[in-house]
């Protein structure tokens, strides 16, 4: 059997640490390959070996039956290999077009020949089904289209083997069928995929085979046919996976946070908040369902003093927090795991140590009279990592190294250890692993039985349905429904969020 | 990986100094005059003999100053190009807290150089708020102070302190730097107790920035702004605070050449460009305490080396401006010599 990609015995050292050893990964022509793992399994470590941006200490690469030697990323692309990358690499003030022909633009009498790609670019469109517009600025066009241009950019070059790298991680639920579509037409066109991701259903839905690595060690390809969700999980992770979520009824108590009437106008004169009137209470875990872009955000700026309100009151333990500056709202009585991790949460160049006290640098024992104390800072991150299974070399490593799973956990261990009265959970488990959103909704839960107060923001309607007592719909900055998650369903859900109206609702 | 990149943070200063030198022996070539000769003239103008010890030292003190306010304002992720600016108010303000004021030394010297700190400081503190309130952007505000510091200490020095000889009175004896012991024992050389300042000073701005809680919300600010405003860190205020210690250290170097190698301010015709070596010195030094001192001592030694290179050798200074210029060049785009290095490492395969 000839396999278009076959990566054998592949080992990738870094100082300290294997990311990859003794990895062989062998991929037919025109199948759907999924390369399983969870965040720092070195996933990303093999493919960037693949498309040449490392150089493996030990192993052999063959593309098409060809040995590769001295692979760099320009011998990846002459082979037809093409890489979709999650962070996008695109030029936001250029067209499309412009976009894709970069680097490898065709010039006509001396000029750059934009109109013959433009048609180039609109006839591959339409052969993958990709409807994308040439013409279209990158920064007008939505994130999925985006993506698509990525791909459209592989395959003005040629691509015969295509990489995505976690594709899904960034898309709405309507985005991603919609990309699953344009994989399945690749594959029928002859290309053939790899796609790195760690969600089990997508690879259920359209992989051939699937090969699974842990802690950067081959576990083993299986059909995809052959196998279920369980089982992957279960080699991914090296243990049995829970995915219902075990909690038991909650004891709601008195009210911690209280919202009552919260307006915020934004520069552009909208009332991204509008009326706003929300209670926590103690012992409970509050879920917000909406679609992204109805106030979520702001919501959370408001309450944590990012942001200032035009009106309304908003009470936290008793006390009065409205437009109080962040650090006396945090004193409160307030733990944020933000929604973007890498703006808010964590300063990638510090170290995770430093990061670890971000909140409470200033206090005892991390620091005496304005002299900082290293040691209780790093013993206390040894400690926390340790707890929270941070996988990191050690505490003096930067933020910036780890995978985005230890980052978050990271940032939880940090929030949750301060134990607030009141926890904002907004987009906890995004681009996470199974392993690592299980251990992260067991944390929330057990803060809500430590007799904590939960707030959790999430756009995954399974993570809200499944870790809530209550949700809250938000739609247009307003809170339009509360309902049990035992006794809603998602379509029902679906369409409190798009704005529909429930019979008899008390909000 | 770590410990290659330490041991690159040495390599690259290095190696661009021995690029520097190499390149500057061709352009002594090239225009006629004997790179040898010239260099060893540059050796012995720097090594060869206490007087030029002194000399060197002299001519680092302002300059490890200056690079320690580029720097410090760089680790918090700000470009302070008003050190210039900084340096002449805290000159100017030395000058006149030693001319006016009547105190015993212990308090005459401590006094004048806080004055001239609490100048830069100001002077810094102006852009700093600026950025902070205005998203006004420091490089444009702190060329403009520069200038705006020249012409107002040219003319406060001519409106109120005019001395003859287009300069201020020479400051108190009680003011002054200056030490007949240093002097003597490095063969009547310029040096002056300021290199004392200047060590102190560079060991404030590492303790400053690595081990206390003003500088933890200080580099946090300059890494991430929104992650420091999450933390409860009062971004504007940190940027106002870095600016202002930045100008501080501007101010003190300013204080070296009033209280000690001149004892009085001159009508500046055109800036010192001391301030303007700072950033170079700053570069060099990798933004940090013992970089700087190292980078100023280089840039010192190359300054005074200069002198002995065109007396003895006949090469005008001026080669050595290029030679200086080269080093920061080759600094500056150390991916260059990352690339070098890489490619030796690889066993010279291309």
């Amino acid at each position: 059997m000839e396999y278009v990609i076959e990566m054998r015995n592949i080992r990738k050292e870094f100082p300290g640490i294997v990311a990859n050893d003794d990895i062989t990964l062998q991929v037919k022509k025109g199948e759907i390959h999924a390369l399983l793992g969870e965040n720092g399994a070195g996933k990303s470590t093999l493919m960037n070996v693949l498309f040449g941006l490392y150089q493996p200490e030990k192993g052999e690469i063959f593309v098409k039956g060809k040995k590769v030697e001295n692979n760099d990323p320009n011998i990846a692309n002459s082979l037809g290999i093409g890489m979709v990358h999650q962070h996008f690499m695109l030029v936001d003030k250029f067209t499309v077009t412009e976009n894709i022909i970069l680097g490898k633009e065709p010039v006509k009498g001396g000029t750059v020949d934009v109109k013959s790609a433009a048609a180039e670019v609109a006839k591959l469109s339409k052969q993958y089904g990709l409807s994308v517009n040439p013409n279209a600025r990158i920064e007008d066009i939505s994130v999925g289209m985006q993506q698509r241009v990525e791909i459209l950019k592989t395959l003005y070059r040629g691509a015969e083997i295509l990489i995505f790298d976690e594709p899904t991680a960034v898309l709405t639920p309507q985005e991603i069928k919609e990309l699953i579509q344009i994989m399945k037409k690749l594959v029928q066109e002859g290309k053939s995929i790899i796609l790195i991701t760690h969600k089990l259903k997508e690879i259920m839905e359209v992989c051939d085979r699937c090969t699974v690595i842990r802690r950067g060690r081959s576990i083993g390809t299986v059909d995809v046919e052959d196998t279920n969700p369980d089982a992957l999980a279960a080699m991914m992770v090296g243990r049995e996976v829970n995915f219902k979520v075990e909690k038991s009824d909650s004891v709601p108590k008195h009210p911690v946070l209280q919202m009552d009437d919260v307006t915020v106008v934004d520069s552009r004169k909208v009332s991204v908040v509008d009326g706003l009137s929300l209670t926590v209470h103690a012992g409970e875990i509050l879920g917000i369902a909406g679609v992204d872009g109805n106030g979520q955000t702001e919501m959370l700026e408001v309450i944590t003093g990012l942001r200032k309100a035009t009106s309304g009151k908003i009470m936290l333990n008793g006390k009065e927090i409205t437009n109080k500056p962040p650090r006396k709202v945090t004193e409160s009585g307030l733990g944020h795991i933000p929604e973007d991790r890498h703006k808010h949460g964590l300063v990638l160049d510090f170290s995770v140590g430093e990061n670890i006290v971000l909140q409470t640098y200033y206090k005892k024992p991390y620091s005496k009279g304005g002299i900082l104390k290293f040691k209780p800072i790093f013993d206390k991150a040894e400690k926390l990592i340790e707890e929270f299974d941070v996988r990191t070399p050690n505490v003096y490593t930067p933020a910036r190294a780890l995978s985005g799973g230890n980052q978050q956990k990271a940032i939880i261990a940090r929030e949750v250890d301060r134990s607030p009265d009141f926890l904002i959970a907004a987009q906890p488990t995004r681009g996470l692993d199974v392993g690592a959103i299980e251990f992260i909704h067991s944390k929330l839960i057990q803060e809500r039985d430590n007799g904590k107060a939960v707030l959790l923001v999430s756009f995954e309607l399974e993570e809200v349905m499944n870790v809530s007592d209550r949700i809250a719909v938000i739609y247009e900055g307003k809170i339009t429904a509360i309902v049990d998650p035992k006794e809603t369903t998602e379509q029902e859900l679906g369409l409190l969020m798009a704005g529909g109206k429930k019979a008899g609702v008390i909000a | 990986m770590e410990n290659q990149k330490n041991w690159m943070k040495i390599a690259v200063p290095v190696i661009s100094v021995i690029l520097g030198l190499l390149i500057g022996a061709i352009i002594m070539a090239v225009s006629e005059y004997d790179p040898i000769k010239a260099y060893g003239a540059l050796f012995q103008g720097v090594f060869g003999g206490s007087y030029f010890l002194g000399e060197t030292v002299r001519q680092m003190t302002p300059l490890i100053l200056s690079g320690l306010a580029v720097a410090f304002a760089f680790r918090t992720g700000l470009f302070n190009i008003g050190v210039e600016g900084q340096l002449l108010v805290g000159w100017l303000a030395s000058v006149y807290v030693g001319v006016t004021v009547d105190a015993p030394a212990v308090i005459h010297i401590p006094l004048a150089i806080l004055a001239a700190g609490v100048a830069g400081g100001l002077w810094g503190a102006v852009p700093g708020f600026l950025k902070a309130r205005f998203q006004v952007h420091e490089v444009i505000t702190t060329i403009m102070m520069n200038y705006i510091a020249l012409y107002t200490t040219n003319a406060i020095i001519r409106a109120y302190l005019l001395a003859p000889g287009e300069r201020t009175e020479a400051v108190a004896k009680s003011a002054s730097l200056k030490s007949v012991w240093l002097e003597n024992a490095t063969d009547y050389s310029t040096i002056h107790y300021g290199f004392i300042v200047a060590l102190i000073a560079a060991a404030v701005m590492w303790f400053v920035l690595w081990r206390t809680t003003t500088g933890y919300e200080l580099r946090s600010v300059g890494f991430n702004q929104h992650a420091s405003q999450y933390a409860g860190i009062n971004v504007s205020r940190n940027i106002v605070l870095s600016m202002a210690i930045s100008g501080a250290f501007a101010g003190i170097a300013g204080s070296m050449e009033g209280l000690g190698t001149y004892q009085y301010m001159t009508i500046n015709a055109g800036f010192t460009g001391v301030g303007f070596d700072g950033i170079a010195v700053a570069l060099l030094g990798a933004n940090s305490a013992l970089g700087v001192i190292f980078g100023a001592a280089l840039f010192g030694g190359l300054k005074i080396g200069a002198l002995n290179m065109q007396s003895i050798a006949g090469v005008p200074t001026e080669i050595i401006g290029i030679v200086i210029a080269l080093i920061i060049f080759f600094v500056a785009c150390s991916y260059l010599v990352h690339w070098v290095v890489n490619k030796v490492n690889k066993g010279g395969k291309i």
